[in-house]
């Protein structure tokens, strides 16, 4: 009933537009104001744009400042500082452009609305002026280009020696972490031994793998470098820290790697922000499938002392689950459990 | 009746002045006339942004309103939604693959240069119709072919492809990945490959007609930006597309003979899969090497059009027609050399960032030098604001708007931060949706006449305009403070994360602006229906433009002209010129005829023109006494 009722009224609604519509065709071929060649919605458009212009730019300044440290993401690691700075040095700059370029474009309509008894200037051409704002923004961005370029440089360079490293390796739909172990060196994998035991694929023939061990957290120490290794185990994902200013996509078949300097811990975070619950995240932004948007991973980053007590509590995958080294050789299996012992 | 009979191509025939027919289905189906075809390729990118438009509100309620209940969505959707009232995840990420592709390849590609490139070029240039017009139905009845598939695959049980609009492998090669990725992919690939054929046939005419069908003194510089435009894109179309269909084609073999060109150390669904070596990046590269140029396709005609309708409409020159061509060709040539921006953290070697991150910083100097002059064409203009002209305007404004956050995207080191998040949803969706849309809109308006005969209602035009325009950046605006703040793109929900579980007031706001807007296309649908049938009769040239199509009759015969194709004299932007009684003088106008508006070295020019034309009289008259 109430649909039927709907319906009749949006069916009268439409019916009056239509009138409405109908008439004020007829009024304006009475009127002959179709014959002119601007009638009086010139002068309507033209205030409207003056009017959009004023309207936008002030709720576009006023949502900006208001909602500042909303949207300004807190930054925690070294490279994030300069990135954000580039960020917003291009900010200031476009934003400049911005401004300008749109007030003189919806000024313009209103200032040489037509009249009918102006004549347009006929200016075809100006080569002196095609010449200065080429190089002008030819040179801006070229400034732009290469404060971007050395950033780009520093971070994409090869990580320091004593890089701190952690394995990341995303699936449909998590992450895994794993850690070196005392060696920081990760053993080798092999996608075909990934089992429901051996999520990782990790081959425990490589010595090198025999220390390293899993979290269930990302925790690193505050300023010192950490080197994440990406993997994927079968499509891509892409790891995205947002307040560590980081992103690389994880492919199957072809590590990547992403190294920085976080510079705030988690607790001090928690301080500055004022909110007991922060924590850094991880967060999937490469399409992956149905469990996308759910895929997340804590970071936890601690002072380095903090740190190193962490790791010497940490079990490796063997010691956890000794049937991982079962079918080794036995000569191995020797070597693995001393190395064990040792620790 | 002698007007029909041009339509004949074979001139041995004229001389009997016999009546010529099309059939219903010659005239209006299977047409070799590029104006019908033109119409044709319009009607079909209607047909396509309402669906694509109506997905994306689709996706827009979930975000949203991600509590609402759906249930009222099952008549349509079905097992889509799910016993709890909510949106499929899975379909989600269909929704926002197909709204992608749809807009992308079949509104803005096909609708926009397939309507306007069959339509314009040859009344512009003066031709009788496209180099091939068999080829020109080929191309439209393969884009018919090719949306039909498409448009199947929204109605299969696996649902439609749902790896994003880029279909990146393995995610697009696996069907345990997604279901999306089993007979939905398949219609996906066989469209697409329907779809690159028939953009390969229109581009060749385009080419092929732009270079050897042009009119007596229809000189490549004075050419109509218009045609400019549509040459180049056909150009990028002709030169990118193969390497889409390659891409695709290795694509279809990993998928079903089991190499491994993108697929490499996969373990899915309890088993490690055979395939090694293979590589997902090659497809990233092959794929933005059209995706890219792409991009310009999309762009480069709403540019074209609009410098044709803001010069028109200032009752002015275009400023530095010269620059406008040169930056075009710098566009151009650059777009095929930038693709690498979208995959700074794709895992590439970070060299390749620094080497692309300079290439494409170079190609927004064009891009700007093409804003300057549209601001210089306004300024001390005598500006009519036609719908036509309203959304041009609109259009620059959304260039500038996306244009500038390119500048943070093309910068590797801001990228790593911004890359898949919805500040690049809002830059691209200004920059290269809105602005290509706009272009097609302000087309349809100003060109409504030429089509139909008939005018579209123009007060309708400026609700639509004014609707759109402010819908279009309350709904794309507030994505940039989103994206700043890190929200990854393709999500089907924010809650999960503590740093993007905000901002569902900004998310509201965004979809109640995308309904709105997606409501007063409605109005536009009116009118251009309405308007087809009882507009108001329009004149021969409305707009009082300078360019050839507004010398043929109001509803021009297949063969456009009737008798001899008018020869071109000027270049098509001689508005208000000092000295001229009128302030637009027709391309057609000869040099000779307007001593009083002549500029010094056209006066120079008045002598060979004199010359020419009396040569060309004589050998005339012997021709016409033989027949």
């Amino acid at each position: 009933m109430y649909g039927f009722l709907i319906a009749v009224g949006v069916l009268l609604l439409l019916s009056i537009i239509w009138m409405v519509y109908r008439i004020q065709t007829l009024v304006s071929v009475v009127k002959g104001s179709d014959k002119k060649i601007a009638s009086s919605s010139n002068k309507v458009n033209a205030i409207l744009f003056v009017l959009f212009m004023i309207g936008s730019g002030v709720l576009m300044f006023w949502y900006s400042i208001k909602e500042f440290d909303n949207y300004q993401l807190p930054v925690a690691s070294e490279h994030g500082v300069v990135t954000d700075n580039l960020f917003w040095i291009t900010m200031a700059v476009t934003g400049l452009i911005f401004l300008i370029t749109h007030v003189l474009l919806f000024v313009f309509p209103y200032k040489y609305q037509y009249k009918e008894n102006r004549k347009a200037s006929f200016y075809p051409d100006n080569n002196k002026l095609e010449i200065i704002w080429t190089t002008v923004p030819g040179v801006v961005l070229a400034v732009l280009v290469f404060t971007g370029w050395m950033a780009w440089s520093d971070i994409t360079a090869p990580a320091p020696e004593n890089a701190h490293v952690v394995e990341i390796m995303g699936y449909q739909f998590a992450w895994e972490v794993r850690y070196p172990g005392a060696d920081n060196v990760l053993g080798d994998y092999d996608y075909r031994l990934t089992s429901a035991i051996n999520s990782h694929g990790v081959d425990f023939t490589d010595l090198n793998a025999i220390d390293d061990f899993p979290s269930p957290v990302v925790v690193i120490p505050k300023g010192e470098p950490v080197l994440f290794k990406i993997r994927a185990r079968d499509v891509l994902h892409s790891v995205f820290a947002p307040h560590m200013r980081l992103k690389m996509d994880a492919v199957p078949g072809m590590p990547t790697r992403f190294w920085f300097v976080p510079t705030k811990t988690t607790a001090e975070m928690r301080a500055e922000l004022n909110d007991p619950e922060f924590e850094y995240e991880i967060a999937c932004t490469e399409i992956c499938g149905r469990g996308h948007f759910s895929m997340k991973k804590v970071i936890e980053v601690v002072e380095p002392a903090e740190y190193q007590a962490w790791l010497a509590e940490q079990k490796s995958f063997v010691q956890q689950n000794p049937a991982l080294a079962e079918n080794l050789p036995a000569e191995l299996k020797e070597l693995a459990e001393i190395q064990l012992s040792e620790k | 009746m002698a007007t029909a009979s041009i339509a004949n191509h074979d001139t041995a025939h004229d001389a009997h002045e016999h009546e010529h027919h099309d059939n219903f289905v010659t005239k209006y189906i299977f047409s070799t006339d590029h104006k019908m075809i033109g119409k044709q390729f319009l009607v079909t990118g209607i047909f396509w942004a309402v669906i694509g438009g109506f997905l994306s509100i689709l996706f827009r309620l979930q975000l949203g309103f991600p509590d609402m209940s759906l249930e009222w969505l099952r008549p349509l959707l079905g097992g889509w939604i799910d016993e709890t009232g909510k949106l499929d995840p899975t379909f989600y990420l269909a929704l926002v693959t197909m709204h992608g592709t749809i807009m992308v390849f079949f509104v803005l590609t096909a609708g926009l240069s397939g309507t306007f490139s069959n339509f314009l070029i040859p009344l512009q240039i003066g031709a009788r119709d496209m180099a091939s017009g068999f080829m020109n139905m080929l191309s439209y009845w393969f884009f018919f072919l090719s949306s039909v598939i498409m448009f199947i695959s929204l109605f299969i049980p696996t649902g439609p492809a749902g790896g994003g609009w880029v279909v990146y492998p393995p995610l697009s090669a696996l069907e345990q990945a997604i279901p999306g990725s089993g007979m939905g992919m398949t219609l996906w690939l066989v469209a697409m490959t329907f779809f690159i054929a028939s953009s390969l046939l229109g581009g060749i005419n385009y080419i092929t007609t732009v270079i050897n069908l042009r009119t007596k003194g229809m000189s490549f510089s004075r050419l109509p930006l218009t045609i400019w435009a549509f040459f180049l894109t056909a150009v990028i179309g002709l030169l990118s597309f193969p390497v889409l269909f390659a891409a695709a084609l290795l694509l279809v073999f990993d998928r079903s003979f089991g190499t491994s060109f993108y697929l490499s150390d996969i373990y899915i669904g309890g088993e490690a899969l055979p395939n090694t070596g293979g590589s997902p990046v090659l497809y990233q590269h092959l794929f933005w090497f059209l995706g890219h140029p792409e991009v310009y396709i999309v762009l480069l005609p709403a540019l074209g059009i609009t410098s044709e309708i803001i010069a028109t409409n200032s009752r002015k020159p275009i400023f530095g027609y010269k620059a406008m061509i040169i930056s075009m060709l710098g566009i151009t040539i650059l777009s095929f050399i930038v693709w690498a921006h979208h995959m700074f953290v794709s895992g590439m070697n970070p060299f390749l960032g620094s080497i692309f991150m300079f290439l494409t910083l170079i190609i927004a100097v064009p891009s700007a030098v093409k804003v300057f002059n549209y601001l210089t064409t306004l300024w001390r203009g005598n500006l009519v604001f036609t719908p036509g002209m309203l959304f041009s305007i609109g259009l620059v404004s959304f260039f500038i708007s996306g244009g500038l956050t390119g500048i943070f995207l093309g910068n590797s080191a801001i990228d790593i931060q911004l890359h898949d998040t919805y500040f690049v949803v809002a830059h691209f969706h200004l920059v290269m949706g809105s602005a290509s849309f706009f272009g097609l809109m302000a087309g349809v308006y100003h060109w409504f006449p030429k089509m139909f005969g008939r005018m579209m209602d123009a007060r309708l035009g400026y609700v639509h305009f004014w609707a759109t325009f402010v819908g279009v950046y309350m709904v794309f605006f507030p994505m940039h403070y989103i994206g700043i703040a890190g929200f990854p793109r393709r999500y089907y929900s924010w809650t999960n994360f503590a740093f993007s579980d905000m901002y569902t007031d900004l998310n509201m706001f965004v979809s109640v602006a995308a309904i709105i807007t997606f409501g007063a296309q409605f109005i536009f649908l009116f009118n251009f229906f309405y308007s087809m049938y009882r507009g108001r009769k329009a004149s021969l040239n409305p707009w009082r433009s300078n360019t050839l199509e507004w010398t043929t009759p109001l509803h021009p015969e297949h063969g456009n002209w009737p008798g001899e194709i008018p020869a071109v004299y000027r270049w098509p932007y001689d508005y208000s010129k000092p000295g001229a009684e009128e302030d637009f003088i027709p391309q057609t106008v000869p040099l000779s005829e307007t001593p009083e508006s002549n500029l010094p070295h056209e006066q120079e020019q008045v002598k060979i023109e004199l010359e020419i034309m009396k040569d060309e009289d004589e050998v005339l008259v012997p021709n016409e006494s033989e027949s």
